[in-house]
């Protein structure tokens, strides 16, 4: 569909709208990735909830980890998550070999540096789903190679 | 008993409901930031704009439209191809003026602001939807046309329905299509 062009030059105007007005001296560095993954987890909490209105209950964690892997990853990126593993501890990585927001950034190691950027909004977006299902986490992502992406997620026991 | 069946959720319209609630978290992370409302519009402007020069590419791989040739013609494209392929709507199109450079898309139903009730209070001045001036400014910039693009109604400030003035202020360079043939 053509919503997705429209979501990804959002996504990427909103990327460097932050970061040049952190330019300007408005806000330091490290605010940035957080106001981007603040937008992702309110994104993410509507998302969720349009999401899983008719659906069943889940059964338990794994059950709502493959959720997010599966229907979540399926409707938002148009494919699923290559790999989930886990320590059945709580802690969850789930693979992406070819992220959609960064197949248009490079394939290879350039611009790597950069890659943090465009991941942080999904990682909120991953929390604020996880967050209105119940499940409190902590939402990391790491890429050694364009465009894959791990994204850790650390769910918290209250 | 028996179970309701297990109804799938729509997932195309959930896609939709990505842009548009990732454009809502914008809009309300711009208001924490800026103060003055002329700021916001601004900066959602500034955004369309850069939006709006790289949907034109998509827009026109995906559309293969014939060339124009008059203002009228490229509106009816917009608010006819362009506005349906990206959000599903078709506004109407009012033509102002006889020498027919001033026209007005008319929405009667604007996705962007499907989720929104009201504008905040104390941001009367917020033009929500400011994004999509931009991006027409930007898309028409890079076929080499300059227009002004602004909001002449909008329904969350009261209004009826919501209404984008578009201002084509130069004539269309006819020498310079043919060269770029």
């Amino acid at each position: 569909m053509a919503d997705e062009a429209l979501f990804l030059l959002l996504h990427n105007e909103m990327v460097s709208g932050v970061y040049k007005s952190a330019e300007q001296g408005e806000v330091e560095n490290g605010r940035c990735i957080t106001k981007l993954e603040n937008m992702g987890f309110r994104v993410g909490q509507g998302l969720i909830e349009r999401f899983t209105k008719d659906t069943a209950r889940f059964k338990d964690e794994l059950d709502i980890m493959k959720f997010i892997c599966k229907d979540f990853w399926t409707t938002v990126f148009k494919k699923q998550i290559d790999n989930l593993r886990t320590n059945h501890q709580g802690i969850y990585v789930l693979q992406d070999n070819k992220f959609r927001l960064l197949t248009q950034l490079s394939a290879g190691k350039q611009y790597l540096e950069h890659a943090s950027k465009y991941l942080a909004f999904t990682c909120g977006l991953i929390r604020g789903g996880l967050s209105n299902l119940g499940i409190k986490s902590i939402v990391t992502a790491e890429v050694s190679s364009m465009p894959a992406c791990k994204f850790q997620v650390m769910i918290q026991k209250l | 008993m028996s179970r309701p069946a297990h109804k799938r959720p729509e997932y195309h319209k959930i896609n939709k409901d990505l842009f548009v609630l990732t454009y809502g978290a914008l809009v309300a992370q711009l208001c924490k930031d800026y103060e003055k409302d002329e700021d916001v519009n601004r900066y959602l402007d500034k955004m369309g704009y850069g939006i709006g020069t790289r949907l034109v590419e998509d827009f026109l791989a995906r559309s293969c439209v014939r060339r124009c040739h008059s203002y009228s013609e490229i509106i009816d494209i917009i608010a006819q191809v362009a506005f349906k392929m990206y959000l599903g709507i078709t506004p109407s199109v009012v033509c102002h003026n006889s020498s027919r450079n001033e026209f007005s898309l008319i929405l009667d139903k604007n996705p962007l602001a499907e989720f929104v009730e009201e504008l905040p209070a104390g941001r009367s001045a917020l033009c929500y939807c400011n994004l999509l001036c931009g991006v027409i400014r930007g898309a028409l910039e890079m076929v080499h046309l300059a227009a002004d693009v602004t909001f002449l109604q909008d329904r969350l400030k009261g209004d009826s329905v919501t209404e984008i003035g578009i201002t084509f202020l130069k004539k269309l360079d006819e020498k310079k299509y043919r060269r770029k043939k």
